[in-house]
Parts: structure tokens; sequence; C-alpha cells
């Protein structure tokens, strides 16, 4: 398999899926991002936050959401610091790091985004550090959401 | 009313072990095929009374081997769902059918070659595989696509299982203290017991400073943390108790089976993280661990000998907190002192070499191991080992655990 992954930064993970594959449940998510904000949604009969944003509330199972727009930072929950490329045509990116971040305005486990964390120096990196999200407007689809210290 | 020890294992058949696409010019059909004659030879039964397959992670298509072997009627067929989590749960299964009167013997199997496939996700198509498995609903003839929930996680760089395993040790590292310490004496602890076997394919002995030099894959992992890509086939038959008796090797009675995870464990891995914070740094484990000890009537104390899915090193310890053998977030101590030394330990752990320094075929070898330490034939035989502890998983829910007993 052939594969181009553009040009290459250290510690950013390239974007490899370039469509949303949106539905009902997905695309109001997609449409913020596309103005860089971030949303998402609310159980409106129990309050849980849930992503990916999906059909059914996993606390009181019931459908119905109202779109909340997040502030956009969290915090580290885990991680994991990528530095051996899964292809040869990532040499170049890494060192690089993913994890799981926990977002402000929810309750946290259920809600987490899974994201790369860019900016950061690898061995510096914890659990626990605040960060911010950032979206790349990879074109009129897909806006990629990473995250990155929150500046100081 | 529960399957406890009413049926047993009777016959176990495997090819030999190899490195990732040495097997060829074998075949996962050939190798399957070879591995359960040998099962049927070793319990002293015939492919004429063959009449089950319960297995797991898509090991093979009953049908295709059914008609490959000439199986006279297949009256069972099932998988467990996911991948390698299944497997000692299959067993489980696989005694639920006998006991049940659906099927009288029954085969639990994985055959595996990655010839022209690997299991840890190498190149972007098979990241991409990985970032939509949990969604594709295991269907063969396709049709899923890429559900709406991928686009969340296909471009974060986290896509392979070893990626997903960092993070739950990350966070078990952070709230506990665990040490890479810790995980080197698991690993060296399964090399020493791979030494003495034949079978292994790592038998160089490995050192705390062949640890700490050995580089990084994914923090905290190291590539010895790593379970290695292996090709090969393991076969056993499970038959009902009353039967066991009559046949050629002493019967391995199925003590207790169970798979599952707290629903919320969900497939855990490669894109869902969104497990419960008190279960977040486990090996999700901890629900079928009790019910197995329910239904044995025991506990960790009354464990002879544990063999722990061990795809990384981190996990084994995971699961010793989670089976009992010692409290949560005391298992890198636990090991530290020495408590999984076969020999000279309170609990043996994967006294073959497990899949760190054996071979890696998605947990069976963990099933031959647990039949041959209660048998009584093993390598490194635990001495007086009546009761085992075979696991499957950590891996997208169902995990999965059983007891095996001598008769």
């Amino acid at each position: 398999m052939s594969v181009e992954f553009g040009e290459l930064k250290k510690g950013v993970f390239p974007t490899i899926l370039f469509e949303t594959h949106s539905d009902a449940s997905t695309e109001p998510f997609w449409e913020a991002a596309r103005e860089d904000k971030l949303v998402a949604p609310k159980c409106s009969n129990c309050g849980t936050f849930r992503l990916p944003p999906s059909p059914y509330c996993f606390e009181c199972q019931t459908r119905g959401v109202e779109w909340v727009q997040l502030p956009g930072t969290g915090t580290i929950h885990s991680f994991t610091v990528v530095r051996h490329p899964l292809h040869p045509g990532l040499a170049e990116c890494c060192p690089y790091v993913s994890g799981s971040v926990e977002l402000d305005g929810t309750q946290g486990a259920g809600a987490r985004m899974l994201v790369n964390i860019i900016d950061v120096d690898p061995d510096a990196v914890r659990i626990g550090d605040r960060v911010e999200i950032i979206f790349e407007h990879v074109n009129d689809e897909m806006s990629t959401p990473r995250f990155r210290p929150i500046s100081k | 009313m529960t399957i406890k020890d009413k049926a047993a294992i009777v016959g176990v058949g495997a090819t030999p072990y190899f490195k990732r696409g040495q097997s060829y010019p074998e075949s996962e059909l050939s190798m399957a095929c070879s591995a359960i004659l040998m099962a049927l030879e070793d319990a002293g039964l015939t492919i004429k009374d063959l009449d089950g397959f319960s297995i797991y992670s898509s090991s093979c298509d009953p049908a295709t081997v059914g008609a490959e072997l000439g199986v006279p009627e297949i009256r069972w067929a099932t998988s467990t769902t996911s991948g390698g989590g299944g497997c000692a749960g299959a067993l489980g299964v696989a005694a639920a059918a006998i006991d049940g009167g659906m099927a009288t013997t029954v085969v639990t199997l994985m055959t595996l070659q990655q010839l022209n496939k690997r299991l840890g996700g190498s190149a972007v198509g098979g990241m991409l595989q990985y970032a939509m498995m949990s969604d594709a609903g295991g269907s063969p003839y396709g049709g899923s696509g890429i559900s709406p929930s991928v686009a969340f996680t296909a471009n974060n760089g986290m896509l392979s299982p070893g990626h997903s395993f960092a993070q739950l040790t990350s966070r078990h590292m952070h709230l506990y203290g665990t040490k890479r310490e810790h995980f080197a004496e698991v690993c060296m602890s399964t090399r020493d017991n791979a030494i003495k076997r034949p079978t292994a394919l790592r038998t160089e002995p490995l050192t705390l400073e062949d640890y700490f030099n050995a580089r990084m894959i994914s923090d905290p992992l190291c590539l010895f943390d790593y379970t290695m890509e292996s090709d090969g086939a393991v076969a056993v038959i499970t038959t009902s108790a009353e039967r066991a008796k009559d046949l050629k090797q002493p019967p391995v009675l199925i003590m207790a089976s169970a798979h599952g995870a707290s629903g919320r464990w969900g497939p855990a891995l490669f894109k869902y993280f969104q497990i419960p914070n008190d279960e977040f740094p486990s090996s999700g484990h901890r629900p079928v661990a009790k019910r197995i000890y329910e239904m044995a009537g025991i506990t960790a104390a009354d464990v002879d000998v544990a063999l722990l899915y061990d795809h990384f090193s981190p996990m084994v310890i995971m699961q010793l907190e989670d089976y009992g053998f010692c409290p949560i977030g005391e298992g890198g101590p636990f090991v530290g002192d020495g408590n999984i030394r076969y020999g000279t330990g309170s609990i043996p752990v994967n006294t073959h070499g497990g899949n760190l320094s054996e071979a890696y075929i998605i947990g069976m070898t963990h099933v031959r191991e647990a039949v041959e330490q209660i048998r009584g034939t093993a390598i490194n035989q635990v001495e007086g080992a009546e009761i085992a502890l075979v696991t499957g998983g950590p891996a997208g829910s169902p995990v999965s655990g059983t007891l095996l007993r001598k008769a």
C-alpha cells in the first residue's frame, strides 16, 4: 500500500481520514468545529454529556440532547508518547503525544476526547496538565481537533 | 445451576509456533486442521466424534473446517464476540453447550498466520481497520462502512493496540506509583520460564539492563513489554465430565468460566476510552473474576498457577489485582517482590513463557499450559497444581476467565 502523508511535522500526527462520515448525531459537532467551536451533546433528561455523539444516553437511556458549547479546555487524563512509527512514512512526526482529555464543563468519563496533543515536550508532558483545543481545517468538511498546552 | 465441573478438557493439539509469516507454506486452514486432529488423537477420539465449535475472535470458519475434515455433523457453532478477550470464555461456552445437550464434543481453537496481515496495525490501511473495527459489527458481508464515530478518533494517532494499552498503563503508574521496573520483572520472569521450553520463540536470557536498553515504542511501553507476532494453531477438545472419565487423558475439569465486562468497559480500546474512572486503570476483568470465583466456590488463594493473557506486560499486573492476588494498585510491588516467579513465588504466572516469550497465538497457548499443569505434565510443572486460572484479554468486551481443576 503506497501512502502519502504530505508534509510532516514532529509531534503532529497527520490527518488520515478526510471525511467526517457524519450523521444526524454527529454533524452538529463538525459544523461547530469548522468555526473553531467545541460543542457536545448534553442529555436533555439527565444532563450527562457524551462524546463521540451517539443515539442514546448511557445514564438514562433517553435520546433527547441539547448542544452545548464548551470552553474547549481540559485536563490530560492519560497519554502515550508514540516513538516508533506505525508506518515508515510516519517517522518524521515521531515522537508525538496522544491521549485522552477530560473536558471542562462535562462530567469527564463518557465525554473524553481522544486526541493528538501538540506543542508539548514529550519528555515533560504529565497527566493532569491543562490543555486547550485547536482545530486544523483540513478541507471544507474535516476539521481535525487537537489539543495543546494552555499558554500561561 | 451452573456449569461447574460439568465438562472437561480432554485433548490438546498444537502445531509448532513460528515467527510471523514463517509458517508458510502452511495456511490458517491447514494449521487449524492439524491442531484439531492432534487434539482429537490426544483425547483418544476421532473426527467422527467432533460435533461442535466454540471459538472466539473469528479464529476459523467452522463451515470450512467442517467440510475440509469431513465432520459428520456440526451441532454447535458459536464464537464469542470481539477479539482475544473471549479465549478462555469460549471454553465455558463449550461447557454450556455440552451441559445443555446441544453437542457432545466441542473444539476451541486459534489458528494464526501473519503473512499478509499484521495484528499490530502497522500500515495506514491497518490503522483505519482498527479505527473501524468496533463498529464493523463483525459481518463478513461488509456493508458497515466507516461509522460516524470513527471520525472522532481516526486522526489522533492512537490506532494500534500498544498505543491503547499504554494509556491504561500511564494512568496506573500515575495513580499507584507503578514503575517500569515492575514491568521489567514481568518480562524477565516470563522469559526465565520460556528458556527451558523447546516451543518458545524467545529463549535468550533477559536482564534488567537489556530491558532498560530496549527502544521505547509507545511510552511507557518498550519493545520487551510487547508480545511478539507469531504463527501457529492450538486446539483443545471439551466433552462431558462423565465421558471424560473413559478417555485417554486424565480429565481437566472446567470448574468455572465466564466472559463479559462492565457495560461501560465497552470496546475499551482503540477508540473508546470512556471507561469510568475507577475501572480505567484496570484489566476490565473484575466482574468476570467475581463470577468465576463464585461459581467455583474458591478465592484467589486457592489458585495454584495463573496463566494470564500477556500481550502487554503491565496488563499482567492489572490482572493480578483484578483477580484478587493482591489489592488494587499494589500489583507493581507485588511482582517486584518476586511473587509471580516459578519455583519461588506465591502465585507462579505464565509458566510457559506467555505471549511475551513463548508465542502469541491469541491466548490458546495459555489454555494449553493450564491443561498441562493440571495433568501434571508441564515443563515448568508447579508441584501439586490442582487449580489453574486462565484468562483472555484485556481487550474490548468480553474479556474472560476460566478455572480448571484436577478431577
